[in-house]
């Protein structure tokens, strides 16, 4: 048997071995199936939300209704029938919101367990779970279940909690910064979620303030047939610094789940905000495609201020299709934006990610490296902007586009666009294409390494740029990921 | 230790099937070092691949076993693990991927085939530290992607050094000594006489007469297309050095 075939016949017997592909049972509580302004309000009232709130809702609803799919992207999938899903439900143990651990419902918190999301705050400082704390909010379908370590980053002055809850508690900053980055109408997702948003986190950072821990959501789609709209909402103020991490896993299911999240940052003079994605929703059946999430996610940041930095990392592995663009606008003079991303499709998934970087002040920097692995029959695109306005005096960009090809049935794709209208700019593009090399994959089985580990060991080479942006928490777990992602991919 | 019985393997080319192996045999008994010399051509590094498993060839007749173990049923991972070693006339880069990581990913891959317990990271890193300084390795080097920006000479020591931490049985040397300079060949040459010991074999293939001076062969033999043409001991490498490789492509013809 040749290395190929037998590799083919092992990842046979692991095929769809998601292994997050495991269902909640638990009893929900859903809106009637079906978008409507009644659903708007619905939702609205479920969360108790002032009427400011409902009428922003209700106006992105309306405006969603005209606005045009986009359809630029290089993704196919059948129009998706927005009547023919459910845009909240809750499990009913939840009841009024995020509330302490000991009264989360204790099947919410096994099924975190499962997922390998330290929860129990005690375990965690007493060093029970071997790692540094991390301060996680729990998002499960549309509510936010838990919020841990709150209390002790209130002494330090940081907000962390469910957008929910910020709505209610902190309107005044609810108010200045929700749709300042990503406006309702920015495109017919972000505007989808305007519409209906569910839950999803807020930080607010003080000046001066070094956030004393990572910050993280924890986000999990578990009911059949419902969207997840999540909106998060960072706002770190002068001088202050926060490095906040997502994570997003889904059960296996034949239906698609549409999930379009909209993320704003906003950086104040002299701030700096790491976001960091690791992205593992349902990619869909290996062989078919059937199933999998819809992952459309509007993510932007905002250098307001100077000397600001935002990094964009992520690791996208999941979804049946991805459609995103973490994007900085760079405001302030010498603000800095960073963007390192991997994205790794296998079986039928389809990727179209990259960022845009907007200089708009004065020595303005941005640096873009994007690393695809493309296996299987998949696609994985990557679509960039670099544009420098005309003040942008000064303004340098730095963009690595390398493709990495597994096999000879999938696709890369590049498509840079740089719109440079000052010339003191100076910019600066490699692009590379490669496929993984039979010499490397034949060194490393001669040294024991089996083929699926030696593809994972070569992958993560490949990634390791963008890998070690990650937290280190979290670069272990990625890393297993890729492995993970690639199998049955060799042949 | 290694028997290697009427092995004959072929690959696939864009001119139709060419077997390069036609019929090769070969005894190497423990403890002993085994030189196999020839022209361009003759099948000396597919010969190491095939040993090895490399998929682009394939074998259609004869057997190899190490230790009774039928290694031919094996896949290459499971070769190595059964204890063979080939040190790659080309090493292969990896980026990205370095040195420690590599090594450690191998060692216990191995280990776990062998179902011995996985060495937790300071036991490999005082392995790794203590074969480097024999090998006259800097740590430095532990941190470099593997084999990236490697001189022809770091090459080669690292897959001596490779060698050194696997601890395997039995050893292949594909054209170890190309690409080297006079001291190179002498600190890879120590390495490798530095492991030779009463229960592991060598097959050290070279084009050259000059590895072998370094490394002593018991037995040397001459591969000329496709076939073991003569065996010898050490002085028929002398001998070849002298007068070259003619008379064994008349013979073989």
């Amino acid at each position: 048997m040749s290395i190929s075939e037998k590799t083919i016949a092992t990842v046979a017997d692991m095929a769809g071995r998601y292994e997050a592909g495991f269902v909640t049972d638990i009893e929900t509580d859903k809106a009637p199936k079906g978008l409507s302004e009644d659903i708007v309000r619905f939702i609205s009232a479920k969360k108790d939300e002032p009427e400011w709130m409902l009428e922003w809702r209700l106006k992105a609803y309306r405006r969603w209704l005209e606005m045009p799919e986009p359809e630029w992207a290089k993704v196919e999938f059948p129009p998706i029938d927005y009547q023919d899903a459910y845009y909240y439900a809750a499990p009913k143990s939840a009841g009024e919101g995020p509330k302490s651990l000991d009264e989360v419902d204790p099947k919410l918190l096994e099924t975190y367990e499962k997922l390998g999301i330290p929860l129990r705050e005690q375990e965690i400082l007493a060093g029970v779970q071997d790692r540094s704390p991390v301060a996680v909010d729990v998002v499960f379908d549309s509510v936010s279940v838990a919020t841990t370590f709150k209390e002790k980053l209130k002494e330090a002055g940081v907000i962390f909690c469910s957008i929910s809850e910020a709505i209610k508690e902190h309107p005044e900053l609810v108010k200045k910064y929700m749709g300042s980055v990503v406006p309702p109408g920015d495109n017919k997702h972000a505007c989808l979620n305007s519409a209906v948003f569910t839950d999803g986190s807020f930080v607010y950072i003080p000046p001066g303030v070094r956030c004393p821990m990572e910050l993280s959501t924890y986000f999990r789609i578990n009911e059949l047939n419902t969207g997840q709209f999540e909106r998060t909402l960072i706002i770190a103020d002068k001088g202050s610094y926060v490095s906040y991490l997502e994570g997003c896993t889904a059960p296996m299911r034949d239906e698609n789940q549409l999930h379009a999240a909209v993320v704003e940052l906003i950086a104040h003079d002299d701030a700096e905000i790491k976001y960091s994605t690791v992205q593992n929703w349902y990619p869909g059946d290996f062989e078919t495609g059937k199933g999998g999430v819809y992952n459309f996610v509007t993510k932007r940041a905002l250098c307001e201020g100077r000397n600001s930095k935002v990094s964009w990392t992520q690791v996208e592995t999941g979804s049946a299709i991805t459609w995103k663009y973490p994007s900085c606008i760079l405001k302030g003079d010498n603000s800095q934006g960073e963007f390192y991303s991997v994205a790794i499709t296998n079986g039928r998934q389809q990727a179209d990610t990259g960022t845009k970087m907007i200089h708009i002040g004065k020595n303005t920097k941005s640096r873009i490296v994007s690393k695809g692995i493309s296996a299987g029959h998949s696609n994985s695109t990557y679509r960039g902007l670099v544009k420098i306005l005309p003040k942008a005096e000064g303004a340098r960009n730095f963009t690595q586009c390398d493709s990495l090809l597994i096999g000879d049935q999938c696709g890369a794709h590049t498509v840079p666009y740089i719109e440079s209208r000052n010339k003191s700019a100076n910019l600066e593009h490699e692009a590379t294409t490669s496929k993984i090399s039979e010499d490397q994959l034949f060194y490393c089985m001669q040294r024991g390494i089996s083929e699926e580990e030696a593809l994972a060991l070569i992958v993560n080479g490949f990634a390791r740029e963008v890998m070690q942006h990650l937290p280190m928490e979290f670069a272990v777990e990625a890393q297993k990921l890729v492995g993970i992602s690639l199998e049955g991919s060799v042949g | 230790m290694l028997h290697i019985k009427d092995l004959r393997a072929s690959i696939e080319t864009d001119e139709g099937t060419v077997e390069i192996l036609k019929g090769v045999s070969l005894d190497v008994p423990a403890g002993q070092v085994h030189a196999i010399m020839g022209p361009n051509g003759a099948g000396k590094s597919t010969l190491s691949y095939v040993l090895a498993g490399r998929e682009d060839y394939e074998v259609t007749k004869g057997s190899v076993t190490l230790d009774g173990v039928d290694l031919l049923a094996l896949a290459p991972e499971e070769r190595a693990a059964a204890g063979l070693f080939l040190a790659f006339q080309y090493p292969v880069e990896i980026p990205g991927v370095n040195m420690s990581t590599f090594l450690k990913t191998a060692i216990n891959a191995v280990r776990k085939q062998r179902g011995e317990e996985e060495l937790d990271a300071l036991a490999m890193l005082k392995r790794i530290k203590a074969t480097c300084a024999k090998l006259d390795i800097s740590d430095d080097m532990m941190k470099r992607a593997v084999n990236v920006g490697f001189s022809g000479g770091e090459k080669k020591r690292n897959e001596v050094l490779q060698m050194a931490m696997l601890e395997p049985k039995f050893c292949v040397l594909d054209e170890t000594d190309s690409g080297l300079d006079i001291d190179a060949l002498r600190v890879v040459a120590d390495g490798v006489n530095a492991m030779r010991s009463p229960d592991r074999g060598f097959l050290v293939i070279t084009h050259y007469q000059r590895l072998l001076d370094y490394i002593q062969p018991d037995v040397v033999h001459v591969l000329a297309k496709g076939k073991i043409v003569k065996t010898g001991g050490p002085e028929l490498a002398k001998e070849l050095e002298d007068k070259g490789y003619a008379e064994f492509l008349d013979e073989a013809a």
